[in-house]
């Protein structure tokens, strides 16, 4: 679709949470909650914090949440009654107000979830979800998105991209059906753009640190450089924060919580970086220290994704990073890799 | 600064360690663990009132002690943590090197654990003022109150357990949380999930706490569960007259009894 | 409109309290029928979490009864449970658990009157403090409800 430019004011904005609202739209953006930043659920426009530099967490839970229920069962004399929950019934939601490495972090789940067979429970909300990202006027050091192919105004999986251009006015681009379909609801509240404007101008100056071909080709290569991921992984405590803040990790767990009588499976979030995530029923480990479970994470997003899914599962937004208790700067890591010398 | 680097570097060519756990400077404003093994490493070392992450946590890590002979820049926590482990039959004397940074930038080598207790027999240990004021405050909610703000804390919590990683006293092998016949604590962030996990572990730090507060800086979602075990360390101190992480040979408060212990709830 | 039943769990050791309810059955004392009782063998194997999950599948209300200081049937194991729950009960009321629901109490096989008392006036008691709401909205069940604990 050809991508369509307009102008909204500003002080128009608190309208938009408005009329979604009324229209019945779950309203899911970034909110402060004491020093984090989540994405909840939202019912005006005060509630958003449109001024932090990113979420604490990703926007993933938004069609990957951290706890899912997926079938009810009931206990019968000689069998099990299941009731799955049904896709189809999710509402059109609408995820408003995060960043382009948001958007584009879906691209990985995407993927992931796309591959046969289908996970209907994520693709479907995803279907019904219109992502409206705000691109980035600032950055810090944790950020690396142009490093793997993204960037502060990059519009890959949004379907609506919102920029201040100025005090009062910022810019809308229109990327996708979904998107102009939405936009109908504020459409009387739009002015047609001038073609010409620079939206670069308005955005964030991130270097490129690393050449993520290169970064991938090495990392591929590193399997064996047992030193090497030693070396990075000896202050790693093995907790899951990195993988629960990431917006393209997709590992998850099913738990059953039952009584006697009924019960329901959960799917959770679930992380290679906990030594009980490869644990064999027989004891046995195959990745049984911190460094070959620092491998994986490594080699899963430059290595085998890129060779099995065709997409980098990173997108150099730093919550990895910031999150992590111990500094495991990912930007750093990558960066080194990119500067070892293959033998 | 220097010093502590002279030191270690003559450590590390005398061969007395092997490796040294310390600080360095991380991402931003932050500092990191270090570890340092060779001279060329020494140059990364630094100390200075940002240096508070209680190193102990690394001296049981399987790769740590892989590497052979630990030395250890401890503070004040870590040399709690290290008496608790010591209590615990976790490390013994005189297997890791321990210097302390003093308050006027020389370093101290404790020879052994009893220079440690010694040492902490006369230190300030208890929680800070914030913190306390944190539990003061909790303290006069009325239970619904506090009830309330404990559920909207957990309601943040995503079950990342690093909280349980940063806790130099949480090094069981099978967690409690791990064990699944039966699920004790149920894996999913939902609420009852989480009110379960930290209730638990809370009261498997009771009496062995040292309020290092690597729960706390751990937690990506910025929860105050450190107030959950502060808050057990002054009703334990004042019922059982124990305190965490002072003596190499103290007992677990929890695992032992006096015939006439007092409460005042049992009919 | 029916008067709200409590349902009280007593978690109960086999030598004192347990043998000492029996005594109150033998004896025809009446006493409230909302207790299911739980043997253990002793209050020293009593884990908090047991309380906990007595909570969460719908317990109003939790008694935990064993034998009196230096009469345990294992020597030590009631003065073990005793610091257990010094502990615990300050933790749980920290966390905002309301610790008025849970009764410990000493009942010894001779203590047939006293058992029914300990039910009697716990039952009182969480009639008049209602249903655990706390718990209503975390507790198993909301699972199976269509509105359970699912998508945020």
């Amino acid at each position: 679709m050809e991508k369509e430019l307009k102008i909204l004011k500003y002080n128009d904005l608190s309208k938009l949470i408005e009329r979604f609202r009324s229209q019945g739209y779950p309203v899911l953006a970034p909110v402060r909650k004491g020093k984090v930043v989540e994405i909840e659920q939202v019912e005006s426009l005060d509630a958003i914090a449109l001024d932090v530099l990113l979420s604490t967490q990703s926007a993933k839970k938004a069609a990957f949440p951290k706890v899912e229920k997926v079938l009810d069962f009931t206990f019968g004399k000689t069998d099990v009654k299941q009731v799955p929950v049904n896709p189809e019934a999710y509402k059109e939601t609408i995820l408003f107000g995060v960043r382009p490495c948001d958007a584009s972090g879906f691209k990985a789940l995407d993927a992931i979830f796309g591959e046969t067979p289908k996970d209907e429970l994520y693709l479907k909300k995803k279907e019904k979800t219109t992502i409206i990202s705000f691109s980035c006027p600032t950055a810090d050091e944790y950020c690396f998105c142009t490093s793997v192919g993204g960037g502060p105004g990059n519009t890959a999986g949004s379907d609506l991209q919102f920029t201040g251009i100025s005090k009062d006015e910022i810019l809308i681009e229109i990327l996708t059906e979904k998107g102009a379909k939405l936009s109908t609801i504020f459409a009387d509240l739009l002015t047609d753009a001038k073609t010409d404007i620079d939206k670069s101008k308005f955005l964030a100056d991130v270097n490129v640190v690393f050449n993520v071909d290169s970064v991938v080709e090495k990392t591929t290569a590193s399997f064996n450089n047992t030193a090497m991921w030693l070396e990075q992984s000896l202050r790693c405590i093995g907790c899951g924060a990195c993988a629960f803040v990431c917006p393209t990790c997709a590992c998850f767990d099913f738990q059953d919580e039952q009584n006697t009588k009924k019960g329901v499976r959960l799917r959770l979030w679930d992380s290679c970086g906990f030594s009980l995530f490869t644990l064999h029923t027989s004891g046995h480990n195959p990745r049984e220290v911190q460094s070959q479970r620092w491998r994986q994470r490594i080699m899963h997003k430059f290595a085998y994704m890129p060779e099995q899914l065709h997409v980098v599962g990173c997108e150099g937004c730093g919550r990895c990073s910031r999150a992590c208790p111990v500094d495991m700067n990912i930007k750093e890591h990558l960066t080194s890799i990119g500067e070892t010398v293959i033998v | 600064m220097s010093d502590l680097i002279k030191k270690v570097t003559q450590l590390l060519n005398d061969k007395t360690i092997d490796v040294f756990i310390g600080y360095e400077k991380g991402s931003a404003d932050r500092i990191r663990a270090t570890f340092t093994r060779t001279v060329e490493q020494t140059a990364k070392l630094i100390f200075n009132e940002s240096c508070t992450q209680n190193l102990a946590g690394y001296l049981l890590k399987h790769e740590i002690k892989r590497l052979g002979k630990i030395g250890i820049l401890a503070n004040v926590s870590a040399l709690r943590s290290m008496m608790q482990l010591a209590s615990e039959f976790q490390i013994k004397n005189g297997e890791v090197l321990v210097l302390f940074a003093n308050p006027d930038g020389s370093f101290t080598e404790f020879i052994d654990f009893h220079a440690i207790e010694d040492y902490l027999a006369t230190t300030d240990v208890g929680i800070k003022s914030e913190e306390q004021e944190m539990i003061t405050r909790l303290a006069a909610m009325s239970v619904k109150e506090r009830w309330n703000f404990w559920n909207t804390e957990f309601e943040k919590c995503i079950k990342c357990y690093a909280c349980r990683a940063a806790c130099p006293m949480c090094y069981c092998h099978r967690c409690t949380t791990d064990v699944n016949q039966p699920q004790w604590i149920p894996v999913a962030s939902h609420e009852r999930g989480n009110l379960d996990y930290h209730l638990m572990r809370a009261m498997h730090l009771a009496g062995r706490c040292v309020n290092c507060g690597e729960c706390a800086n751990a937690c990506p979602m910025d929860i105050p569960l450190n107030l959950l075990t502060y808050q057990l360390i002054e009703p334990i101190k004042a019922t059982f007259g124990a305190t965490a992480g002072m003596k190499a040979d103290a007992v677990y408060a929890l695992s032992t009894y006096k015939p006439d212990d007092k409460e005042n709830f049992i009919i | 409109m029916q008067e709200f039943e409590p349902k009280i769990v007593a978690f109960v050791c086999n030598w004192c309290t347990y043998a000492g309810a029996d005594l109150t059955g033998t004896s025809r004392i009446k006493y409230s029928a909302n207790v299911k009782i739980i043997r253990f063998p002793c209050t020293g194997r009593i884990d908090f979490m047991i309380l906990m999950k007595a909570f969460e599948n719908g317990a109003d209300g939790i008694i935990v009864s064993g034998c009196h200081p230096n009469d345990c049937h294992y020597s030590t194991g009631n003065f073990h449970a005793r610091r257990r729950w010094i502990v615990f009960r300050n933790l749980m009321d920290f966390t905002g658990i309301e610790t008025d629901r849970i009764q410990f109490s000493w009942v010894s096989a001779a203590e047939g009157f006293k058992w029914a008392d300990v039910v009697n006036n716990t039952v009182k008691k969480i009639k008049e403090f209602g249903p655990n709401e706390s718990y209503k909205k975390i507790a198993v069940s909301t699972l199976f409800n269509e509105e359970g604990a699912s998508n945020e």
